[in-house]
């Protein structure tokens, strides 16, 4: 058991390492990025020299030697004089120790430059709207479901089959319709934002606030997702009612909760709970376009500043924290599928 | 082969899957339509703007929109002098022209905007033009001369020595009843108006067109834009886009797939271990940001972005799935007597392997055709589509720009929607019909 998860882990952390890499690149366009700030910071510098009346009265070639010592120091204070290969490793290496380090262009709304701050700063907002949204959709999806399951082929079951191609669209496209209706048509809420401006005093007042700000990015993503979640774990659950061992039980006469609760869930608590911890990933990493459209100040709309300020240092910050909750994830995963399912004993179980 | 006649015969006792063929095909008969109707360099012109447009209303709703509300809001009519006859006074060394541009005006909402369009040949001395608006009960209303260059545009909308003298913008006080003029709502005077242009040419010879442009409120079936664009333009060529991008996304990334899973299994060894850390990899890649990056930092051009969402998508959870159903087909007795009698790697794959599990990818892939179509859509909304194709995310990334909700110019968001949402439907409910006919766990529910 030790020997395998060890193994695991290291297999982990290889994937981590890959996948916090591959980001590198390409949030650098394998060094092409570079060229593109060093135009701007030449640009920059100039401009505010020339700009700058205590120049004024120096000549040309003070004030070129002046700009080209400038120059030099920003670009130390990026480190761009180094070839982009190794400042890629230099980042890797400091990225995997979790030292997130400084922004170059960004900073949290407290005024830091501290990319974990930024980040932290942004979390509490996505995992709100997301951890309620997909909590609400995998409960009650796995309580339809089992019931749906139970009535194949019935009105309701056939309504919810019906309905599971409306999951094609993504949350913000229902969100588009949501601001339509609720926020310009019947104006009942609002049509973007975290919480009122100004923010009310009480802490109540602002709860309630937050409330009715997420109402419609919430129903936004339950309706985005709720009817092919049931869909799925219908048909999940139909195939495995049919299966001998629960034909039996229903045979011997037992009532209809023992043998869904007994010979239903239990057999299938492994598939379950993956998709609860892979749901669970889903928090962290947000949704660009839902907070684009409704204004949301999570993690998504952090990550699409960063990619537009070329904030190299935000963008490496929040994919290494995401693929380290992925690995953790993962790794739970194979501890608890030893544990919930004997028929996956491991290496010298007997 | 009878397997899937027999497959395609079941599919319609499936309403879902009928109207999901049915959908699929107006789709497919619009997109051929539109590539033949609008051909593709000439749609790339118009959805660039600029001077094509210049005779249509700014954001106007579809005309259906009102006319199912018993409205009567007003439409574009252009008057142009070559479609009158105008009187003409010679005298030595010129001529007089008195051209009157007259329209019958019967809506009872006034129009969004008046602009007079002029153009004159070439001239030693430029033309003088006076503009005289008559209305229908007599009042004149001299709207001031000019000395006009060889093309002239007279906003007439726009004339702030006018509205002052007026007391009302310009299209609003020259076209109310007088009678109504104090009122916070005046009303229009129905009847023919005629706006008179009064040309002294100082050439014998020199002709004038003139065009009077009295914008409506609606436009079209789907309205305008902001910058005056048919937005039928980009609706009709965002479908075969959209087609396009979806199904060669969906192809790619299936086919791809597949093989890849296909070679897995049967190597075994090294190449399956390769190709399973490579899903795990990119797994940890978050898709979306990383489209959004290659469209920052390289260039939006849909190709580009068709081939990165292809490269992301082969090694997804797709691979798993399939190496779960090959590796019992790998262990089956026809495949270990085609590889007694010598059969190679490739023919085995591509040959045994490979179709044993068609009937599954079918579904998924005809699933995934909206998924890509949103995608490509998203990108679109977030303002990284490719930036001269007018397509449905294009219209709505506009529309979030220009705040259409908060304008009340719901036509601009519904009508690109509306058609997402077909294609998004069209697709999945074909796409979950062939699952329950050809899913093998399925079939026996």
């Amino acid at each position: 058991m030790l020997i395998f998860s060890g193994k695991r882990l290291l297999a982990l952390l290889l994937t981590v390492l890959a996948g916090v890499y591959l980001t590198i690149i390409i949030a650098n366009m394998g060094g092409q990025v570079d060229e593109l700030r060093l135009v701007q910071i030449r640009g920059e510098i100039s401009e505010a020299v020339r700009a700058d009346p205590a120049f004024q009265d120096m000549s040309s070639a003070e004030r070129n030697e002046l700009i080209q010592r400038q120059v030099a120091l920003e670009v130390e204070r990026l480190n761009l004089d180094q070839p982009f290969i190794l400042r890629s490793f230099d980042y890797l290496y400091r990225a995997m120790r979790l030292d997130l380090g400084r922004a170059e262009q960004m900073h949290s709304d407290a005024g830091s430059r501290q990319v974990f701050d930024i980040i932290v700063e942004r979390l509490p907002a996505t995992l709100l709207l997301f951890g309620t949204a997909n909590l609400l959709i995998f409960l009650t999806s796995v309580w339809v479901a089992l019931h749906l399951s139970r009535r194949y082929g019935s009105v309701l079951d056939r309504s919810v089959v019906g309905l599971a191609p409306s999951s094609a669209a993504p949350a913000w496209f229902y969100g588009m319709f949501l601001i339509l209706v609720f926020a310009f048509v019947l104006p009942a809420l609002p049509s973007g934002g975290m919480v009122t401006a100004p923010p009310p005093e009480g802490r109540l007042d602002y709860l309630a606030s937050v409330v009715r700000h997420m109402a419609l990015p919430l129903v936004a993503m339950f309706l985005s997702q709720i009817f092919i979640s049931i869909y799925s774990w219908r048909t999940f659950f139909l195939i495995h009612s049919s299966e001998d061992y629960v034909e039996m039980a229903r045979a011997k006469g037992l009532p209809e909760y023992l043998i869904q609760r007994r010979y239903i869930l239990r057999p299938t608590l492994s598939p379950i709970v993956t998709s609860f911890l892979l749901m669970l990933i889903g928090l962290w990493s947000g949704a660009i376009i839902l907070e684009q459209v409704f204004n949301w100040p999570g993690l998504g709309t952090l990550v699409f500043q960063a990619i537009g300020h070329r904030d190299t240092p935000v963008i490496i910050g929040t994919v290494v924290i995401f693929a380290y909750l992925l690995a953790a994830t993962v790794f739970l995963l194979d501890i608890l599928y030893g544990i919930l399912d004997p028929r996956v004993r491991i290496e010298g179980g007997r | 082969m009878r397997r899937w006649l027999e497959g395609l015969k079941q599919l319609r006792r499936y309403p879902s899957a009928v109207l999901g063929t049915a959908l699929i095909l107006f789709l497919i008969g619009l997109a051929v339509y539109t590539v033949v109707a609008i051909p593709y360099s000439q749609a790339l012109d118009l959805w660039r703007g600029g001077e094509q447009w210049r005779m249509h209303p700014v954001n106007a709703s579809p005309v259906w929109t009102d006319r199912l509300r018993g409205g009567d809001l007003p439409e574009t009519q252009i008057i142009s002098s070559a479609d009158v006859t105008p009187e003409a006074e010679p005298f030595p060394g010129g001529r007089r022209l008195q051209i009157p541009l007259s329209f019958d005006y019967q809506s009872s909402a006034f129009p969004s905007e008046i602009n007079l369009f002029l153009t004159a040949e070439e001239q030693a001395r430029a033309p003088f033009v006076r503009l005289i608006w008559q209305a229908p009960d007599g009042r004149e209303e001299v709207l001031g001369g000019r000395r006009m260059a060889r093309e002239e545009r007279v906003s007439i909308s726009q004339d702030w020595a006018l509205e002052r003298r007026l007391g009302h913008i310009p299209h609003v006080g020259l076209m109310l009843d007088p009678e109504t003029a104090d009122r916070p709502g005046p009303a229009v005077l129905q009847g023919t108006h005629t706006l008179l242009l009064d040309v002294v040419l100082f050439d014998e010879n020199a002709g004038l067109d003139a065009d009077l442009v009295v914008y409506g409120r609606v436009h079209g079936v789907a309205g305008t834009d902001h910058q005056r664009r048919d937005l039928m333009v980009a609706l009709m060529w965002g479908t075969p886009v959209a087609l396009a991008f979806g199904l060669l996304a969906a192809v790619g990334t299936t086919v791809t797939t597949l093989v890849i899973a296909a070679m897995g299994v049967w190597y075994r060894g090294w190449v399956d271990a390769v190709i399973q850390r490579l899903t795990e990899v990119n797994m940890i890649l978050p898709m979306l940001p990383i489209l959004v990056m290659v469209g920052t930092l390289y260039s939006t051009s849909i190709w580009l972005m068709l081939g990165v969402v292809v490269a992301l998508g082969i090694f997804s959870a797709g691979i798993k799935m399939y190496r779960a159903m090959l590796l019992p087909i790998r262990e089956a007795p026809y495949i270990e007597a085609a590889k007694a009698y010598g059969a190679s790697n490739a023919r085995i794959i591509l040959r045994y392997m490979v179709p044993r599990v068609l009937p599954v990818l079918i579904p998924t892939f005809v699933t995934l055709i909206p998924t890509f179509v949103f995608l490509e859509a998203s990108l679109a909304v977030l303002g990284l589509g490719d930036p001269v194709l007018p397509t449905w995310g294009k219209v709505l990334n506009d529309a979030q720009e220009q705040s259409a909700l908060y304008n009340g110019f719901y036509y601009w968001v519904l009508s690109p929607a509306f058609l997402l949402m077909l294609t998004g439907l069209g697709f999945a409910m074909l796409g979950f019909a062939l699952d329950r006919v050809f899913n093998p766990r399925l079939r026996n529910l």
